[in-house]
């Protein structure tokens, strides 16, 4: 019992002293404070990046309203400018990464056989650092300087002239960094050591998988982002210049520094992604997922290639031929490994006895989607043409393209596709395909429009805009506002699916396969105390 | 039940993947700063960003001189904080050869009425020029120290290296003039 020993709880902490495999969760709101429980930290960064889900979208309205006719008429521009830096910030920090986190608490031990996470502790405070540190970031829209205003980019010396509020992002931030850099280490440290005997690396599932490279990628990146923002703050307050020519720094090199960083960013809200696709295709093609092992390099691969193509989001700044050459060539390399995902899963649905359950529709929607987000990355990865679609609505739309119908998609097809493991109850099916039909519809509707008024040449980060570009921004918003509240629907599924409904089986999933469908539904407080034998059946290649 | 095989398993320490980790992080949050003299090094090295080159006097006198080349070297200023300043090339322009030591100024005065420290970078455009164009003396070496309503003329000495590329018969030499960030 070694291996399992090291991570239950010291006896004194709950009171417990015998029957672990028995005893469920402390009572109260305490139990949520103090818990150690891998489901129960799951459960918490959910609820958060749902909550955080909601801000960011609120955020993303008041943009559209403004955005719905030319002219300033909602919101003043400065408030406007800190809208879109917010909602960027909320979305990546608060609802994408804390939500691939909390599947990742719920889902790898289960999928490994492992009893908790490695460090139960330091995933408790993983957590409950997020809480406060977004709260220190959404105090900032209340100070009479107003929130941060000059993008989530925090280019200087733009972001050098915010107001009050500088300091107090600037915190947050680095909380929000040691959040997630505490988080990886714990995932890192539960797939290298708390797998049973026989689950060798190869055999692990894809989410783990793209969970550990992502991991990686977690801790080599967000402590340069650290760096940054620790420049920007010894160069505001300590008179350090970093960035500012006066002293004899560059604002040019912040922007390296930051894409150094910015860009495996990308890859850790999307690789997970990658994961959970590979998880619910083969589920409900009802078969093994097509060439894993090809699935594992091209992921390893994205994630080195990620490294050395930074500059991409660069090619504006006066690079020299050379480097434009190569951060071009290099980020359409990208395009291989991502192309060999994609066919993968065109191939693993290819004669399967496909079913389109919600999580297979939004899997398909997904990589359907995904794809036209990443074709769009392609035409912004040519040089020449990139200096036209620079910092215009052309890269809005890329972005949320692979943001929404993709990471978002992914993270509501893997809340269908596990809700019933997680709450012992099917979800209602018909209301999860409408919430998949009526999202799809606007979320075309919001951002299909944006290549077009992008490619026309409208800016983005700017509240108002020329007479040319208002009908095609008037459907957006539209769609904005459909998409927005047609999520109330995600909520409301999900609240009826824990109170009751239809008793889920243990497999759940006809085709389901993998350790997290070989304990019943709900899965209990505690799983796989003693390591299970790994058999054929039970993984996922 | 399998507790037997269990315990024959060596615990694996958490502890030690963890700290590795760490490690990892604190390596990469030093390596964030360590960008910064690569960044400047790479910059001076392939001339990238306008960094112009750096050269002492005693080389000049040995170095070949192209005869059958012309180039114009223009001279520009920008102020970076408006109103307080007046800064200006003395000369606007001047034709060079390569392997020539020349001389030239810039006028500045300080326009506020307190006493001021500033500090000019410059830049040289093309970007494939940049490293042959070879200072051996600069105002924008050191700060300059200003009087209330004092002005001088500053001096640069400069040669242009005979590698320069060929397709190069223009060089813009510009003077960005900064407050100096310390002081309040």
């Amino acid at each position: 019992m070694s291996s399992t020993d090291v991570t239950h709880h010291a006896p004194e902490e709950h009171g417990h002293d015998h029957d672990h495999g028995e005893h469920g969760p402390a009572k109260g709101l305490m139990r949520w404070v103090t818990t150690t429980n891998h489901k129960d930290i799951g459960t918490l960064y959910l609820w958060f990046s749902l909550i955080m889900f909601f801000i960011g979208g609120a955020m993303a309205l008041i943009i559209r309203a403004e955005l719905f006719q030319p002219g300033i008429q909602i919101v003043d521009p400065m408030f406007f400018n800190s809208m879109t830096t917010m909602h960027a910030i909320v979305m990546i920090f608060g609802v994408v990464m804390p939500a691939f986190v909390g599947l990742a608490n719920w889902m790898i031990p289960m999928m490994i056989g492992a009893p908790d996470m490695a460090l139960p502790r330091l995933n408790n405070w993983s957590f409950w650092i997020m809480p406060f540190a977004f709260t220190i970031m959404l105090s900032t829209l209340f100070m009479d300087s107003g929130g941060p205003a000059g993008g989530w980019t925090l280019y200087p010396p733009l972001v050098l002239q915010m107001g009050d509020s500088f300091a107090f992002v600037i915190f947050a931030i680095h909380f929000l960094g040691i959040s997630s850099v505490m988080g990886s280490i714990n995932i890192v440290a539960t797939i290298f050591n708390m797998r049973p005997p026989g689950m060798t690396f190869m055999k692990m599932p894809m989410f783990v998988w793209t969970w550990l490279i992502t991991a990686y990628l977690l801790i080599a990146t967000i402590p340069v982002f650290a760096g940054a923002v620790t420049m920007l703050l010894t160069d505001r307050f300590f008179g350090t210049s970093f960035f500012s020519a006066a002293g004899g720094g560059d604002p040019v090199m912040f922007q390296h520094i930051f894409w150094f960083f910015g860009h495996p960013e990308v890859y850790i809200l999307i690789l997970p992604a990658f994961g959970i696709v590979s998880s619910i295709i083969p589920t409900f093609a009802r078969k093994p997922l097509f060439g894993y092992d090809s699935m594992v390099y091209a992921t390893a691969s994205i994630a080195f290639l990620s490294f050395i193509v930074w500059a991409h989001h660069m090619f504006t700044t006066g690079m020299p031929l050379a480097g434009e050459l190569f951060f071009m060539f290099s980020t359409m390399m990208i395009s291989v490994p991502t192309g060999v995902k994609v066919f993968n899963w065109v191939a693993t649905m290819w004669r399967g006895s496909m079913s389109f359950e919600t999580p297979m529709l939004f899997a398909i929607g997904f990589v359907i989607m995904f794809t036209i987000g990443g074709l769009s990355g392609l035409m912004l990865a040519i040089t020449p043409a990139d200096i036209q679609y620079h910092d215009t609505y052309f890269v809005v739309a890329h972005f949320h393209y692979v943001l929404v119908p993709g990471a978002i998609y992914s993270l509501m097809a893997a809340t269908y596709y596990w809700l019933p493991k997680w709450t012992g109850n099917m979800y209602d099916e018909k209301l999860g395909k409408l919430h998949f039909w009526i999202s799809t519809v606007f979320v075309n509707v919001l951002f299909f429009p944006m290549h077009f008024v992008g490619l026309a040449g409208m800016p983005r980060r700017i509240p108002d805009y020329s007479l040319q570009f208002a009908d095609w921004n008037m459907i957006a918003t539209i769609g904005a506002f459909g998409f927005g509240f047609s999520q109330l629907m995600f909520v409301y599924i999900i609240v009826k699916c824990i109170r009751g409904g239809e008793k889920a089986t243990a497999e759940v999933w006809e085709g389901a396969r993998g350790l997290e469908w070989t304990v019943d539904s709900p899965a209990p407080y505690h799983t796989f105390e003693t390591a299970p034998t790994i058999q054929p059946a039970t993984i996922t290649r | 039940m399998s507790q037997g095989v269990e315990a024959a398993r060596k615990p694996p320490s958490h502890g030690r993947v963890a700290g590795k980790m760490l490690l990892l992080a604190c390596a990469m949050f030093g390596f964030g700063y360590l960008m910064v003299p690569l960044y400047n090094i790479i910059c001076e090295v392939t001339g990238l960003n306008g960094k112009t080159g750096r050269v002492s006097a005693s080389a000049i006198v040995a170095a070949p001189v192209a005869e059958d080349r012309e180039i114009i070297v223009e001279f520009t200023a920008s102020v970076n904080q408006s109103g307080s300043w007046e800064f200006r090339p003395n000369a606007k322009t001047m034709i060079v050869k390569p392997g020539i030591l020349y001389h030239a100024s810039y006028h500045a005065k300080n326009l506020s009425s307190s006493a001021v420290v500033a500090q000019a970078t410059p830049s040289v455009t093309p970007f494939s020029a940049a490293r042959y164009f070879n200072k051996t003396e600069c105002f924008c070496f050191t700060r300059q120290s200003f009087e209330p309503g004092g002005s001088m003329d500053m001096p640069l000495s400069f040669v242009i290296d005979e590698d320069i590329p060929i397709n190069v018969d223009r060089v813009t030499l510009s003077y960005t003039f900064f407050r100096s960030p310390d002081q309040s």
